[in-house]
C-alpha cells in the first residue's frame, strides 16, 4: 500500500463537532538522555557518524546478550511517578516480532502486558486556565529503532526507492512510550487539549531531566489516535493512528484535520478505515499508510534473555523524593505568593517568564516590578528577534539584578515611571546598568520645591485663560498646565506634586 | 490442532517474509499441526499452583551502570553485511510499509 498524495474532503471543525464527539488518544515516545543504550554500553550521542555507536548487542549478532541500563529503569520509574502512575512491583520485557530492517534483531525489545508504570493521570492547564485531567494508561520501556535512508526515489521517500541504507546508531537507545487512555468529552477543545498535553509532558520531562525532549531532533515523538462517535452513540468509532506528529503546533493541526476528515467520511455514508496515517507538515494533511497490524501479528512473548525488573518499595520511594513539583501546582503556589491575578499569571506563563520572574523576585524585586519590566519593551524586542524573553535577555546581558536596581531607583524617588522606562530602554540598548544610565543622562527627579514652584508660577502666568478655567472649578483643565510644568522641568518632576501645587495656587485644593 | 489452516500458515509466512510455494505451504500446515499438538500436550500440565516464569533462574534486577563501553568500528560493524554503502547497511527496498 503506497502513499496517496491526494487531499481528501474535510468538514469544517464546527460542522464536524456538531454531529460527532471526538475520542483522542496520544502515544508519546521519549528518548531518555542516558549516556548509553538500553541494553548495551554503546553511546547515544545525537548526530554521530553512521554506525559508529553499534556493537554485537544492538546489531543483534548471534550470541550477544543484553543487560538492562539501571539509569534507564530509574528514569522510567520517575516518569511513572510524575504521571501519578502505579509502579509495577515485578515486570518483564517482551519481544515484539516484526521483520523490517530498522531493527536488525528482527524484534524490538519492549514491554507488553507488564508495563513498568500504569494507571496514572496528568493535569493539563489550558490557555484560559481551565484544567483537563488526562488519564494515563501506561508508560513502558523499550528501545528505539535504526534510521533508514531511502535511495533511488525522487524525494527520499520509500515510494520509488531502489534500496535503503540503514544506520543503527539509534537502534537500542532507551525509549519510554507513554500512552493515554481515550480522552472523551473534549469536544471543540480536542486540538487544544492535545497540544497542551504534549507541552505539559515536555515541560515535566525537562524538569525531571530524563530527556532532551527536543521534538525537532526526534527525542520526543507523538502519534495521534483519533476516532469519532456520532452524538448520542455510546460506542467508540473506528480510529486512525497518525504517526510522527513532531511539533506542538502539528499535534493541534493533525487533531483538527483528522476530525474534519473522518467527519467528512462518516457524514457521506462511508466508514473510517483502521489504519496508520502519515502527517505532512508542509500541507497540514494526513494520508493513508498501511492497514494497522493486529497486536497478534507481533507475536509478543517474554524476552528470555532478560530477567524481570522488580523495583523495591525503597527504591521507588527514594526516586519519588527526587521529583520536581508538578507544573500546575507550582504555578498555583507562585501565583498566590506573587499576588498576581489569573490574567497576569497566564500572561507570565504564556510568555515563558515564570523562571525569570521567580529569579528576579528572589534577587529582591517586587513581583509586580519583575512582571512589569520583563513583559514590556523587552518582550516586544524579543518577539521581533524571534526569541523568547529569557534567551533574549541573556544575549543582551540583562539580568534580574538590573530590574532590582531599577525598582530601587524608583522607590528611592530618584526616578518617576516615565524616567524609569527611559532608563530601561537604555539598559536594553546596552548603555549600562540603570544607575549608570541615570547618571550618564543626568536623570533625577526635581525635589527642589523652589524649582517646581517657580515653574508652576511661570506656567500659570503664561496661560491666563486655562488658569481661569481651573479657578472656576474645571479641575480637568489643569492637565494642560501639568504637562507644561513637566516639559519645563524636562520630565524630571513628580507629576503628582506638580498637580497638587497648581491646584493650590489656583484655589482648588 | 486441526484448526490450523492453510491461510494461517500463509499469513505467518508473510509476517516472517518467507516465500513458500503451494507445495511447501501444504507440507507446513501438516508439520506445524504436529508441533501445536505437542504444545497442546504440554499445556495440559497441572500448573494451577505454579507462578508463571520466563527464566529458569529466580533472579531479578540484573543491570549495568550507565557507563559507555567501546563500540565496534564501522568497518567491523559492516563486515558481515552483504552490501554496504555510505557506511550504512544496504537492504532491499520494502514497498508495502513506510
Amino acid at each position: 500500500m503506497t502513499t496517496q498524495a491526494t487531499a481528501e474532503a474535510t468538514l469544517p471543525l464546527e460542522a464536524a463537532l456538531a454531529a460527532y464527539d471526538p475520542a483522542l488518544g496520544l502515544e508519546v515516545h521519549v528518548e531518555l538522555n542516558t549516556a548509553t543504550k538500553m541494553f548495551c554500553g554503546c553511546p547515544t550521542e545525537f548526530g554521530a557518524e553512521p554506525n559508529t555507536q553499534v556493537c554485537p548487542v544492538c546489531l543483534g549478532l548471534p550470541g550477544a546478550l543484553p543487560v538492562v541500563n539501571v539509569k534507564a529503569v530509574e528514569s522510567a520509574i520517575r516518569i511513572g511517578l510524575v504521571l501519578n502512575c502505579q509502579i509495577a512491583r515485578w515486570c518483564r520485557f517482551a519481544r515484539k516480532n516484526y521483520f523490517y530492517p530498522d531493527m536488525p534483531k528482527n524484534f524490538q525489545t519492549s514491554q507488553y502486558d507488564e508495563p513498568i508504570a500504569f494507571d496514572g493521570f496528568l493535569d493539563v492547564e489550558l490557555d484560559d486556565g481551565a484544567v483537563y485531567r488526562v488519564q494515563i494508561e501506561r508508560a513502558h520501556m523499550e528501545e528505539d529503532t535504526g534510521k533508514s535512508l531511502h535511495v533511488g526515489g525522487s524525494t527520499g521517500r520509500i515510494h520509488g526507492a531502489t534500496h535503503s541504507l540503514v544506520d543503527y546508531n539509534r537502534a537500542g537507545i532507551p525509549l519510554i512510550e507513554i500512552v493515554t487512555k481515550p480522552m472523551l468529552g473534549t469536544g471543540e477543545r480536542a486540538p487544544e487539549i492535545a497540544r497542551a498535553y504534549v507541552a505539559t509532558l515536555r515541560d515535566l520531562l525537562k524538569a525531571l531531566d530524563v530527556s532532551d525532549v527536543r521534538m525537532e531532533q526526534g527525542s520526543m515523538r507523538c502519534d495521534v489516535n483519533l476516532s469519532l462517535t456520532p452524538k448520542g452513540a455510546d460506542r467508540l468509532g473506528t480510529r486512525t493512528e497518525t504517526k510522527n506528529v513532531n511539533s506542538l503546533r502539528s499535534v493541534e493541526r493533525a487533531v483538527r484535520y483528522e476530525i474534519g476528515r473522518q467527519a467528512a467520511v462518516l457524514s457521506s455514508g462511508g466508514s473510517v478505515v483502521q489504519e496508520t496515517r502519515h502527517w505532512h507538515e508542509d500541507t497540514g494533511v494526513t494520508t493513508s499508510g498501511r492497514v494497522k497490524s493486529d497486536a497478534d501479528d507481533y507475536r509478543y512473548f517474554p524476552e528470555p534473555d532478560l530477567v524481570p525488573v522488580a523495583p523495591t518499595a525503597e527504591l521507588v520511594e527514594a526516586l519519588r523524593g527526587t521529583l520536581p513539583e508538578p507544573p500546575v501546582a507550582r504555578r498555583r503556589r507562585l501565583q498566590t505568593s506573587w499576588g498576581f491575578s489569573d490574567l497576569e499569571m497566564r500572561d507570565v506563563v504564556n510568555a515563558g517568564l515564570v523562571e525569570l520572574v521567580e529569579e528576579t523576585v528572589r534577587a529582591g524585586a517586587s513581583p509586580a516590578a519583575a512582571r512589569k519590566w520583563w513583559s514590556g519593551e523587552i518582550a516586544r524586542r524579543a518577539n521581533a528577534a524571534g526569541q523568547d524573553v529569557p534567551t533574549y535577555a541573556a544575549s543582551l546581558g540583562v539580568a534580574p539584578a538590573h530590574v532590582v536596581e531599577l525598582e530601587a531607583l524608583v522607590k528611592r524617588g530618584r526616578l518617576n515611571d516615565s524616567m524609569a522606562r527611559q532608563v530601561w530602554d537604555a539598559v536594553l540598548a546596552a548603555e549600562g546598568t540603570p544607575t549608570a544610565v541615570a547618571d550618564a543622562r543626568g536623570l533625577e527627579l526635581v525635589e527642589d520645591t523652589g524649582a517646581l514652584a517657580s515653574a508652576v508660577d511661570a506656567v500659570i502666568a503664561a496661560n491666563p485663560e486655562v488658569a481661569a478655567k481651573v479657578r472656576d472649578g474645571k479641575v480637568a483643565a489643569a492637565g494642560a498646565l501639568i504637562g507644561q510644568v513637566m516639559r519645563e522641568l524636562r520630565g524630571q518632576a513628580d507629576a503628582a506634586a506638580a498637580r497638587a501645587l497648581i491646584l493650590e495656587r489656583l484655589g482648588q485644593s | 490442532m486441526a484448526d490450523l489452516t492453510r491461510t494461517d500458515v500463509a499469513h505467518l509466512a508473510a509476517l516472517a517474509r518467507i516465500d513458500l510455494s503451494d507445495a511447501e505451504l501444504d507440507r507446513m500446515v501438516g508439520e506445524l499441526a504436529v508441533i501445536l499438538d505437542a504444545v497442546a500436550t504440554v499445556q495440559q500440565a497441572p500448573i494451577a499452583d505454579v507462578e508463571p516464569m520466563s527464566h529458569p533462574m529466580p533472579i531479578v534486577n540484573v543491570t549495568r551502570p550507565d557507563v559507555v563501553r567501546p563500540s565496534l568500528s564501522p568497518e567491523d560493524a559492516l563486515a558481515g553485511a552483504p552490501e554496504a554503502e555510505q557506511q550504512r547497511f544496504s537492504v532491499p527496498r520494502i514497498l508495502d510499509e513506510d
